[in-house]
């Protein structure tokens, strides 16, 4: 499922072994093309060049030079008043409970309901999978009220729970590994069945192993999904000892600083917020580009 | 199997009925709302929103209408842009594609709030924006303080200082014409900017996974047939790849009508409620006014509006899959017949 298909190889030859005279426009289509591609290639990662130097700017200097790459002179003071001014290292010990027990708690339970979708025979299966297709039609941000109201019923507003639980399962999440253990024949299972294997013990033995692919991009998509989830923190928890990083962080944007603009603290806030996710986007690059195209497939 | 239904049950389909029953009452937060205590108002919180006139109706339909143009500048866009850089990354000469597929989908990745706050930083008054607008000569506005409207600044460039009378006596639902025809604020333009840059990243994928299944020998075709790049790509690629395309308007649209993260962190619904929303009007109606009722209600007819353009497109998809539209691409491909 990475982008760069194979097939495009197979048809390179006769392409580029058409008829002279064409090499001229080529040349400039190339030249277009490439200048593009760096046009946006800036316009797309200047943003992060200019967030990681003004971080490490003096106030005055991110004032006066806010495009220039290079800080003059280095300061790192501002990492040093987000890890001693702010509640910083709070959050991050929060999102990073959050973010652990909601992707544990997805791969879990959206692989085994995916399964149990795709392979189990049960009264309702149908009707369920149609709830879950409609699930995934709500649009997120009208549940905000709903949501509270929920919390606030069973008395669990404010608290670790609200946090954690309501994003234990996600519809999109049993989705896709339904439509992944529909792809994998049966038959290894049922040869698996014929030696007296139970349904659970086939599930974890010969099930899950195949299904690794699918379950390190559910683990992504969990881990980016929840380490960046900010409107449902609005609704579950006010207590500021309860904030996760992008909650903590917007309280710090809109102003509980003080004086001055004090961008390079809050970029390098934001900054050290972005890491964790970069890191896993560059080593798990294709895995997020299968969970972005099983948009497509949906539908 | 059991815990999943038990947790999108209780955590979605439920929690509608409960707001829905909210919507309908004037619970201020305090105790339970499902008491015969609070006050039942039956569908005020609806009529205040569309008939009565107040604040309540002039914050709704000022929400409209800021969202109107925001959907109608983000949508095409970032279809633009996604399908332009998709082309380009999926061209066959071009090396170092992987390189710029992974920069231009990067932004997607990263959390809202945290792109929020460099976008804070890029449009500051001092900041990079207005930088480079000065080096082009340009003196850059204070894009968060800016309140004015693009459509009201263009029409000043043309030499309408005094807005018309005609349209400043008159409106409709609480806002006079003048009001609506504002256009988004230049304050909009900034979120609209940093919505379009972190999205067209995704989008760019799906259009790269469609271009990627349509057959060479077509394009090739096109070519022996003598039809230049620009005439392949409107009749021989862009029927290929119509699905696709669809699909990326629809969850455009969808997505454009949640706009909330970058409002709540950016502007907050300033400046002169230019930024404000539906879905940051109904959290901010909610949760700072603690007029749930009235909040559960905005956010019931956002609710309809999505789920009305979703309805849309469903309907849309049926048809196409019928053979109406077939024959008539075909004819289009130069030299089929």
């Amino acid at each position: 499922m990475t982008v760069a298909a194979p097939h495009r190889r197979e048809h390179r030859q006769p392409a580029s072994g058409a008829p002279g005279g064409r090499a001229p426009r080529g040349l400039a289509t190339t030249f277009v093309g490439y200048a593009i591609l760096v046009f946006f290639g800036l316009v797309f990662l200047y943003p992060f060049v200019i967030q990681i130097a003004n971080s490490v700017k003096t106030e005055p200097d991110a004032a006066a030079n806010p495009l220039s790459p290079v800080p003059d002179p280095v300061d790192l003071t501002s990492f040093q008043r987000i890890v001693e001014g702010t509640a910083f290292p709070l959050w991050l010990g929060n999102s990073l409970l959050v973010t652990v027990l909601v992707t544990l708690g997805r791969v879990l339970l959206d692989s085994l309901a995916g399964y149990a979708l795709a392979r189990l025979r049960f009264a309702g299966r149908g009707a369920v999978f149609a709830a879950i297709v409609a699930v995934l039609a709500v649009p997120g941000v009208v549940l905000l009220i709903p949501k509270f109201l929920v919390l606030n019923q069973l008395g669990i507003y404010n608290s670790y729970a609200a946090l954690i639980v309501p994003l234990l399962a996600d519809a999109a999440g049993v989705f896709i590994m339904k439509q992944f253990f529909d792809s994998i024949p049966r038959s290894v299972e049922e040869a698996a069945r014929i030696d007296g294997a139970g349904t659970f013990r086939i599930f974890r033995s010969v099930v899950l192993p195949m299904a690794k692919p699918a379950l390190i991009t559910l683990t992504i998509l969990s881990f980016q999904g929840s380490w960046n989830e900010f409107p449902h923190s609005l609704v579950a928890v006010q207590d500021p000892a309860l904030f996760t990083l992008p909650r903590g962080l917007a309280d710090l944007v809109s102003g509980s600083l003080g004086a001055g603009t004090q961008y390079p603290l809050k970029l390098g806030a934001a900054l050290l917020a972005t890491i964790p996710v970069a890191v896993l986007f560059v080593v798990f690059q294709r895995y997020f580009v299968r969970g972005a195209n099983e948009g497509v497939d949906k539908e | 199997m059991a815990p999943v239904v038990l947790i999108l049950g209780l955590f979605l389909l439920l929690p509608i009925l409960m707001a829905f029953w909210v919507s309908l009452t004037d619970w201020n937060g305090q105790g339970s709302p499902f008491t015969g205590d609070v006050p039942f108002v039956g569908v005020e919180n609806y009529t205040r929103l569309f008939t009565a006139d107040g604040l309540a109706r002039q914050d709704f339909m000022t929400s409209l209408r800021n969202n109107v143009y925001y959907v109608a500048i983000v949508v095409p866009a970032q279809t633009v842009l996604a399908l332009l850089l998709a082309v380009v990354v999926n061209s066959r000469m071009l090396k170092g594609k992987a390189f710029f597929r992974t920069a231009f989908y990067f932004p997607s990745v990263t959390s809202s709030v945290a792109i929020s706050v460099v976008f804070l930083f890029l449009f500051a008054n001092s900041g990079a924006v207005n930088a480079l607008l000065g080096i082009l000569g340009v003196d850059g506005p204070q894009w968060f303080a800016d309140s004015r409207g693009v459509l009201h600044l263009l029409l000043g460039g043309l030499g309408v200082d005094t807005p018309p009378a005609a349209l400043t006596g008159a409106g409709a639902l609480g806002l006079s014409w003048w009001d609506w025809l504002a256009g988004p604020s230049v304050a909009m333009c900034s979120i609209i900017t940093l919505v379009v840059w972190t999205t067209s990243g995704t989008f760019m994928l799906m259009f790269l996974a469609a271009l990627q299944n349509v057959p060479e020998t077509l394009d090739e075709a096109g070519r022996l047939d003598g039809a230049n790049r620009w005439q392949r790509f409107r009749h021989v690629t862009l029927p290929m790849i119509r699905p696709t395309l669809f699909l990326v308007l629809t969850l455009g649209l969808i997505g454009t009508w949640q706009v909330f993260d970058q409002v709540y962190v950016m502007s907050q619904g300033n400046p002169a409620k230019t930024t404000l929303t539906p879905a940051y009007l109904s959290y901010r109606t909610a949760f700072r006014d603690f007029e749930y009722g009235s909040g559960a209600a905005i956010s019931f007819v956002l609710f309809l509006i999505i789920i009305g353009f979703t309805l849309v497109q469903r309907q849309v998809l049926r048809d196409r899959d019928g053979d109406g539209r077939r024959p008539r691409w075909r004819r289009r491909v130069p030299g089929r017949r």
